[in-house]
């Protein structure tokens, strides 16, 4: 019982700070709300006037889940530098000499970055609405939860890798590696249907894939594997880069 | 163990590559003492404490606080530890006061003496009026002043304080000894420090150990080690020098020269002086006083200074380990 609440207060100290940082730092706040508008008109409008419509959608209410997905992604993952950060500045040292289990200092340090891109999940929501995408307030609720999930499975990634590595450098390095394929095979600026043979391989292997498959259901109504099947593949995705992220905290 | 040891450790080792930061080190510390650890940059202080309190796994050896082996029972030795690290590691953009809540949440203070804890602490470093600014509008001294607070405030059964008082005005100074000495005499908090100040040793530590290169090169009373180890310290300055005529006096214990001036480690100077005066001959000079304890630790380290290695290649940089 002691253990529990031991437990649940430290998620909740660690998660309180990310918070208030977040909030204190008006880079990130202002990042939030800007990039997201980047995503869509640079690639909306941008590739938009030299793409037609796809599947009966202007290509900017095309991507629109798309881009949904892919601000999560890249919010969530660059999430894991903050950890690295915290180490060079010595922050993270009272925290990991705290008699708090790890996994709660994971899970507020989770829980942090996911509150850091459903903020901009938010800006996003509201967006849409400014661009006609088809939301219904059903769709808005769904299309929040998967979101929810694929932050988590990515900002549980961003950690494992901060809490490996050392150096700031060193995380830019590694995630590109991990974010481009992940952005490029998921099937987020183009539909997936009608590509070659090692493409389709490449995107189906791609967890992200099926994030921005349930993504376009929810939101446009066309997709290509049932919503279940992609819940469930993120779900345990997620569940996965969550053991790793305990695993790495361990470790520290 | 026969006798309960509230810190002790086993040929305790921890390499990084080529440097061996702590050295096959045997230490047993009782229940409510103050220990201190003296010792040049580098000797190994800060890897120390960094392995007793978890943060660091030692590369061989073993070491128990409170009775928990450090490495297969880290979080029971984390519940009984309160450190101050030697490196600053407050939150700039929290307040004074949310980085003391905080540390309440992630120590598992009681719920109903959270906030007369952080009133209690704040007061004892005289900060209660700059709690609810950030951090990151304190000068040095105060940071260094809510750290201990941040420290003190779960009432560990250990405690861990590399180089408290570093940077701190004398009033602060004096405060905060008189709080660790308490601890220790009334909660029977054990108390492990580091520091470079030989007054602050001499003023709290029942013992000291001196280390150097990761080993204990003294362990004693800071009294004990000032009359066993250099005594009275004699300066003399002469023409004639025979320093190894000198060293054969059975009364003298070390002969040092620097700028032209002779330093004689002598037991008992009141008694031997007018032997040592037909010894040197005619002197141009003399000076009498009681060792201190700085002699001791010179006496043990040398007067060098020590220079760090620096190491690390790209990978080792990139890397953690
Ligand atoms: N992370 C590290 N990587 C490599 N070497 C290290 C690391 N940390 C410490 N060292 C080395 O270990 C040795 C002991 O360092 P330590 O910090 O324990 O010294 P210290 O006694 O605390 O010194 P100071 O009085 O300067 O605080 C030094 O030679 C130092 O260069
Ligand atoms: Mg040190």
């Amino acid at each position: 019982m002691n253990g529990i609440i031991s437990s649940l207060e430290g998620i909740y100290a660690v998660w309180l700070r990310e918070a208030k940082i977040y909030i204190r730092e008006k880079e990130r706040l202002i990042s939030s709300a800007i990039s997201p508008l980047l995503w869509i008109f640079g690639f909306g409008a941008g590739i938009g006037s030299t793409v037609e419509s796809i599947g009966g959608f202007p290509y900017m209410v095309f991507i629109y889940p798309g881009i949904l997905v892919m601000a999560v992604l890249f919010s969530s993952l660059f999430y894991g530098i903050y950890i690295i950060w915290d180490r060079k500045l010595d922050f993270l040292k009272e925290v990991l000499v705290a008699p708090v289990p790890r996994a709660s200092v994971f899970a507020g340090k989770m829980l942090g970055g996911v509150t850091d891109a459903m903020v901009q999940v938010i800006f996003l929501l509201i967006i849409g609405l400014l661009i006609n995408a088809p939301l219904s307030p059903v769709s808005i609720i769904q299309a929040f939860l998967m979101l929810l999930l694929i932050s988590i499975a990515m900002v549980s990634i961003g950690l494992v890798i901060g809490a490996n590595l050392k150096s700031p450098e060193g995380f830019s390095l590694v995630i590109n590696f991990v974010m481009w394929p992940l952005f490029f095979f998921s099937g987020a600026l183009y539909p997936v249907d009608k590509l070659s043979p090692w493409l389709t391989y490449a995107t189906s292997i791609n967890p992200l894939t099926y994030g921005v498959d349930a993504l376009r259901g929810i939101v446009l109504g066309t997709h290509q594997f049932p919503i279940y099947l992609d819940a469930a593949v993120m779900l345990v995705f997620a569940v996965i880069a969550m053991g790793l992220g305990v695993l790495s905290f361990r470790r520290m | 163990m026969v006798d309960f040891m509230v810190i002790k450790t086993e040929s305790l080792t921890k390499k990084y590559g080529k440097i061996t930061a702590v050295d096959s080190l045997d230490l047993s510390i009782e229940e409510g003492e103050i220990f201190g650890l003296l010792g040049p940059n580098g000797a190994g202080k800060t890897t120390l404490i960094s392995m007793l309190c978890t943060i660091l796994k030692p590369t061989s050896g073993r070491a128990w606080v409170n009775g928990f082996d450090i490495v297969k029972e880290s979080a029971k030795v984390r519940k009984s530890i309160g450190i101050v690290f030697q490196q600053p590691s407050v939150d700039d953009l929290l307040t004074g006061r949310e980085n003391l809540a905080m540390h309440n949440l992630l120590f598992g203070v009681p719920r109903n003496v959270r906030k007369q804890r952080i009133d209690e602490v704040l007061s004892l470093v005289n900060l209660e009026k700059r709690a609810d600014d950030l951090l990151k509008t304190y000068s040095g001294g105060m940071r260094r002043r809510l750290e201990l607070a941040r420290g003190v405030m779960h009432h560990p059964k250990v405690l861990f304080l590399d180089e408290p008082t570093l940077g701190l005005d004398p009033q602060t100074r004096e405060h905060i000894w008189k709080y660790i000495r308490e601890l220790a005499e009334k909660e029977c908090t054990t108390i492990m420090l580091t520091t470079h100040y030989m007054e602050e040793a001499e003023e709290l530590c029942g013992r000291i150990a001196i280390i150097d290169y990761g080993k204990i090169v003294a362990l004693d009373s800071p009294q004990t080690l000032k009359n066993k180890i250099v005594g009275d310290i004699v300066r003399i300055k002469q023409k004639v020098t025979d320093i190894n005529s000198l060293k054969k006096l059975d009364y003298i214990r070390n002969v040092q020269e620097k700028d032209g001036l002779l330093y004689l480690s002598i037991k008992d100077a009141s008694k031997h002086l007018q032997d040592l005066l037909m010894h040197t001959g005619p002197i141009d000079f003399v000076e009498v006083r009681s060792g201190t304890l700085n002699d001791v630790f010179l006496h043990y380290t040398g007067r060098e200074i020590r220079e760090a290695e620096a190491e690390g290649g790209f990978w080792e940089r990139m890397m953690k380990k």
